[in-house]
């Protein structure tokens, strides 16, 4: 399992990697490879230029902007996993970290190689989507910012035309009060969801209010489940909330079947799940 | 005063003196491979070597209309490409049958397919380039033109014969098998007690984290042919090259050096991988063929595709009548050669119901060709079926009249004392201890207390089970196994142990090593037989051109018949050593020993004569030994277990686990395993052995299969979709022993390699369906994926 | 011929310098170009764990990074860590508990493993079984690799607390 042949750039800035991407149409953007290099192997691609933007300054790191947490495009997961800054501010990333394959694999994937490749059982595009996250995309034009809600277009498709990059993720300061909760449910530890659900709310009294469900492995996207939100949101935890928001979800998630569990089963697994996401925020 | 000069502590019933027999000893062969300093095939470095890939077939049944390679030729490093016609004038054909299974057919298979391919996968064309990444470019531009045919993947549909795979054989057939004691419908019918069960087993396959892997390099100038291969069985590639290819046996050197897992896969022909020595041949330079992970789950042969419909006939008081089975596998579209794909299902027939004491049993068994990968011996060969079949519909059985399924087993297991036994299929076993495992078993699990655990946590909505599964297992086979069907595998092996003059020591052994720990054994038993110790033993397996003629690894043999090799081996070359010092010292031979690789006085152990000093001596100063003595210092012995067809060892294991019914998913929280295979050489080793082979089995029981589509593609042929056990989710296995040696031999050892992966699935099976009991759900088809226990629980 | 970049790395702490066509992957440099086969290949998608090695101090695939991308970096295998002493207790502790059976994985495990050692020195047996997750064995099943990895752990610590008990 080989790789075909391509041919390898590493440009030092932004403005050299636009240049690079428009003067062909066949390549493909390298950060962290753990996706692209991968099926480059299996011949699953055959790109004519890698273009490596690990050289490219300014795009990693991470550190809180303007009361939003700013995470470079070519962070890894690993960082992410272990930042101070990230159990602060955003510990639904933090518990969703873990989840990510293995050590190997985190300490070289990066969260826009993750965001862009768009898989829908994956947990950064859910947990930005949970978070309200803006995605910040660079061009020749300049930089643009899409809400996380509007990036995720269908199977492995995002709102990133050509010749663009994602740069960064903003996440909105989650306060304090706020609880977060990650589940997923895969087969063995690091393999991708079944089904999986990333949450968060601010438990007030009792009731969970400005309640997110946002679910991976549901869907041809992750799937912000706004019908089971509304049947929650600022309700207490009861059995009868938790049911009307489990019956809620036949509504939002449109699962696809695979190897692993049919639509139903999904569905079934993606109502457990939300009831020990409500259950757990509540607790 | 030194315990080895003691007269000798005997292991029950054997008459060995102990030494390093039943000690723990860290395997000296393991430090290279901590250090990366092994020697699989992928690493030799040979001048000229060539890559060869193969292009192989998209689909699962289609003639090859057009095939034109002329330019992949012309490609950057392309130095050949071949198809089947090419390469047949090399190689000759195969059919795998044998004599002993009547009416087994299957049609004849080339290196490389020639105008037809009948699985996805199969190769129909060979390139050779410098690098493996030429060779795959070059695939690229291979021209090819299919006429698809009809695809059979589903095995009762092969058995209906809607669509005959080789008209010219008639049918889908490959073997049938038929038994029956007599009486049995009328057993049934009397009998307080009939259950019945269907269990599907699905398809997988062994999965060795280093891929099939060889290297031939054919030496024109002297028609000699050496093959580099990752194998367990050396002797038998020599022959089958030097058959298919004409080249004199003698000419023929197969070497193994470090393999990494086998588990039975690497014991087959393999018809890419004498595609490559063929290639060798036909280039005059030395050719390197690696599968890749892709080519392994397409190629590598699957096993345990099974549909087996049993019965169990019981008095009301629990006492076992009979066993009905009908059992249906589906293998691949040829038989695989030379052991034929007809053993797997043989031995379901054979093992079904086996620890238990009925007389009557009837057994129907069909094989049939299907268009997906080639299906053969994969550790615990049919075991895994037997016992998963047996031991479920035992439960069921138990369950209906109401009683503890530990004590149903107790009811019916063959009595300890009841040996020599002859089984309902035929079989015979020499002596097993189904009974002093079972009470061991359940003392060690402590079976009251997980009963009342589980009891206590179904209060609260926590699901535990509790899984048995009594096994009996085959090892250390005779010829019965596949020479009496006409096979040239040889079920003897050899060892020749030779002292150095420097009193080191040599074993040179025809079992093969692929991490078991072959060579750690065998230095520990020559080290025990000699009286030296072991860091004067070195141990050379897997060289054709050195090691004695023998059979290699499979069906847990090395202990037990390369071990008895090396034992006798041993013993005699101590007595030839012990003859040179009686000479040498001018003392009675009666009156010696060697003792820590001295010669000593066998009664007071003085040291009388250093082993490096007699070893000088005899190579070097034979001029001052009596004139008619002459010092021999190599000895090879061979061994072949001749009273029992198959020395049958015995187990019981338990798996607990907790079900969680929402998701349906299984946590094992822990698994163990009683063993009985007589002696213990190492008892860390055969620990370990049983512990690997349990993951694999519980791999096949949650985790593992081939899944096909109805085109016969295969849907799951990557290491992220089929999924292998990882640390993650095994348990802790524990593992105990009750030590019954076999009489056949001094060492008294049997088998344990493959006991493991035979009864696992059978016990998580058990687990699961233990834990499901508050429900009324019972799962029967493996793997129990979640899917399938929320399908049983009916919430999908 | 296919075209090939000027490559720079600091393997086992000497700088190589090769002619690295883009696509090959860090594994096949290493053992290709290099001769160092202590690193193995089992399925080139990442998962199974076999071509474990450290760069810039951290474990990663290495048949998910292409050569070329190790340029400048520091790359840490199997032999060297082996010759440097740097895993030597945990090795022993694998040879005593029989971690390893036919040794294909065990390069790739002992990277891992001594990762797990550095990052997580107080890990539970259930830690270990999950940070080893990542490293398929099909001869083990797993046990003896976490006794011994768990034996290593008491070993470091025991060592470290007599080390500072003899620094006060």
């Amino acid at each position: 399992m080989k790789a075909p042949s391509f041919a390898y750039a590493k440009p030092r800035s932004l403005e050299e990697v636009f240049v690079l991407l428009r003067r062909t149409d066949d390549a493909k953007v390298l950060a962290g490879g753990q996706t692209l290099l991968a099926t480059l192997n299996m011949r699953l691609s055959s790109p004519a230029v890698l273009v490596d933007i690990t050289g490219v300054p300014g795009l990693a790191g991470i550190g809180v902007r303007e009361r939003a947490l700013r995470i470079g495009a070519l962070t890894r997961h690993r960082e992410i996993e272990r930042s101070p800054e990230v159990a602060e501010h955003a510990p639904l990333l933090a518990l969703a970290a873990p989840h990510i394959a293995h050590v190997a694999i985190r300490n070289a994937g990066t969260i826009g190689g993750s965001l862009a490749h768009a898989d829908p059982a994956a947990e950064w595009p859910a947990c930005c989507l949970a978070l309200d996250a803006h995605i910040v995309i660079a061009s020749r034009s300049g930089e643009r910012r899409v809400k996380a809600r509007d990036f995720f277009k269908g199977l492995f498709e995002t709102a990133l035309g050509e010749g663009e990059l994602i740069a960064a993720v903003e996440f909105p300061l989650l306060g304090a009060g706020y609880r977060s909760v990650f589940l997923e449910l895969a087969r063995r530890s690091g393999d991708y969801a079944i089904v999986g659900v990333a949450a968060a709310a601010k438990p007030a009294g009792g009731a969970l209010s400005d309640l997110r469900l946002a679910f991976l492995g549901a869907g041809a996207t992750p799937i912000l489940a706004r019908n089971a939100m509304a049947a929650a949101e600022g309700q207490q935890a009861s059995p009868d909330t938790i049911a009307a928001a489990e019956r809620a979800l036949e509504k939002d998630l449109t699962p696809i079947g695979d190897l692993n569990a049919s639509p139903a089963t999904k569905l079934h697994l993606a109502r457990v799940l939300c009831a020990r996401a409500l259950a757990r925020l509540a607790a | 005063m030194n315990a080895r000069a003691e007269l000798p502590l005997h292991a029950p019933g054997t008459q060995v003196d102990k030494g390093y027999i039943g000690q723990s000893v860290p395997r000296p062969n393991a430090k290279r491979l901590l250090q990366g300093r092994g020697a699989f095939v992928d690493d030799l470095r040979f001048p000229r070597l060539a890559h060869v890939v193969f292009f192989r077939s998209p689909h699962a049944h289609a003639k090859v209309k057009k095939l034109d390679l002329t330019k992949a030729a012309r490609q950057p490093g392309v130095i050949a490409c071949f198809d089947g016609r090419a390469v047949a004038e090399y190689c000759t054909p195969w059919v795998a049958v044998l004599g002993h299974l009547k009416g087994i057919k299957s049609a004849a298979q080339y290196a490389i397919a020639i105008e037809r391919a009948c699985w996805q996968g199969e190769a129909v064309a060979a390139i050779v380039a410098e690098t493996r990444e030429q060779g795959e470019d070059a695939l690229a531009h291979v021209v090819a033109e299919w006429e698809e045919l009809p695809v059979v993947t589903d095995m009762e549909d092969a058995l209906s014969n809607r669509y005959v795979i080789h008209p010219d054989l008639g049918d889908n057939v490959c073997f049938k098998r038929e038994l029956d004691t007599g009486g049995v419908d009328d057993v049934f019918a009397k009998a307080d007690v009939v259950v019945e069960e269907t269990y599907l087993f699905g398809r997988h396959t062994g999965v060795c984290l280093e891929p099939r892997a060889i290297l031939a390099d054919y030496n024109a100038a002297e028609h000699s042919l050496t093959v580099y291969h990752s194998t367990q069985a050396p002797n038998m590639m020599q022959d089958i090259f030097s058959r298919h290819l004409g080249i004199p046996e003698a000419n023929v050197r197969v070497i193994c050096k470090d393999v990494g897992g086998s588990y039975g896969i690497k014991v087959h022909v393999y018809a890419d991988e004498m595609a490559t020595a063929a290639i060798s041949v036909m280039l005059r330079r030395p050719v390197k063929f690696i599968a890749d992970r892709l080519e392994s789950f397409l190629t590598d042969i699957h096993a345990r595709e099974h549909k087996a419909t049993v019965r169990l006939a019981c008095t009301r008081s629990g006492e076992i009548l009979a066993f009905d089975l009908d059992d249906l596998t589906a293998i691949g579209p040829y038989s695989v050669y030379p052991r034929t794909s007809g053993i797997e299902g043989n031995q379901v027939v054979n093992l079904t119901g086996g620890p238990y004491k009925h007389q009557k049993y009837r057994a129907k068994m069909h094989v049939v060709f299907t268009n997906k990968n080639l299906t053969c011996q994969y550790r615990a060969v049919g075991h895994p079926i037997a016992v998963a079949l047996t031991e479920g519909i035992v439960d069921l059985a138990a369950a209906k009249i109401g009683m503890d399924p530990a004590e149903f087993r107790r009811r019916n297991l063959i009595a300890d004392d009841a040996y020599p036994y002859t089984f309902p299929s035929g079989i015979k076993f020499e002596k097993l201890s189904h009974h002093k495992c079972l009470d061991r078993l359940l003392a060690l699990i402590d079976y009251k207390g997980l009963r009342a655990e589980q009891a206590e946590l179904r209060k609260t909505g926590v699901q535990r089970g509790i899984g048995l599964a009594a096994m009996i297992e085959v090892t250390n086979p005779s010829p019965a196994f596949y020479g009496v069907g006409g096979a040239r595998i040889s079920a003897q092996d050899g060892a020749t142990l030779r002292l150095e003059p420097t009193g080191m020591v040599t074993v040179l052994c025809s079992v093969t090593e692929q991490g078991q720990g072959t060579e750690g054994i065998f230095a520990q038993i020559a080290a025990s037989a000699l009286g030296v110790t072991m860091d004067k033993v070195r141990v050379i397996t897997g060289d054709t051109a050195v090691t004695p003629y023998g059979g290699g690894t499979w069906a847990s043999r090395g202990a037990g018949i390369g071990g008895e090799a090396v034992l006798q081996a041993g013993r005699a070359l101590r007595s030839n050593i012990l003859d040179i010092a009686a000479v040498v010292l001018e003392m009675d031979k009666a009156e010696l020993d060697i003792v820590n690789n001295e010669i000593v006085n066998r009664l007071s152990l003085e040291s009388k004569l250093a082993l490096a000093e007699l070893g000088r001596i005899a190579y070097f100063r034979p001029d001052t030994l009596p004139v008619k003595f002459q010092a021999e210092l190599t000895v090879t012995r061979h061994y072949t277990p001749r009273e029992y067809g198959f020395t049958f060892t015995n187990g019981i294991q338990a798996s607990y686990v907790e079900v969680d019914p929402d998701t349906g998913f299984v946590k094992l929280l822990k698994h163990w395993c009683v063993e009985d295979c007589g002696t213990l050489i190492n008892p860390m080793l055969v620990d370990e052995q049983i512990r690997g082979g349990v993951v694999q089995g519980i791999g096949a029981a949650l985790f593992e299969e081939c899944v096909y589509d109805d085109a016969g593609q295969l849907l799951n042929g990557t290491l992220a979709d089929y999924l292998v056990p990882m640390s993650g989710e095994m348990p802790d296995i524990v593992v105990a022993h009750v030590e019954t040696p076999t009489k056949q031999s001094q060492l008294g050892a049997k088998g344990a390699g493959e006991a493991g992966t035979a009864g696992a699935p059978g016990a998580v099976m058990n687990a699961i369906n233990d834990a499901l009991v508050p429900f009324g759900a019972r799962v029967t088809a493996q793997p129990f994926t979640p899917e399938r226990i929320l399908k049983a629980l009916n919430k999908v | 011929m296919e075209a090939t970049i000027q490559t720079t790395i600091t393997v086992n702490g000497a700088a190589v310098t090769r002619a690295v066509p883009a696509r090959q992957h860090l594994i096949d440099f290493l053992r290709e170009t290099l001769g160092l086969n202590g690193s193995h290949v089992g399925c080139e998608h990442g998962v199974c764990g076999a071509c474990t090695i450290r760069v810039d101090g951290e474990i990663v695939r290495g048949c998910l990074i292409l050569a070329v991308q190790a340029h400048g970096r520091k790359v840490d295998t199997i032999e060297g860590l082996s010759d440097s002493g740097e895993i030597a207790d945990l090795q022993e502790c694998f040879h005593q508990h029989n971690a390893l059976q036919c040794g294909f994985c065990t390069p790739g495990m002992l990277l891992a493993a001594h990762d797990l050692m550095r990052t997580k020195p107080r890990a539970t047996r259930e830690e270990i079984r999950e940070y080893m997750a990542g490293n398929y064995c099909r001869c083990t099943g797993y046990h003896a690799i976490v006794d011994a990895i768990e034996e290593a752990l008491a070993r470091r610590g025991q060592v470290a607390r007599a080390r500072a008990g003899a620094k006060t």
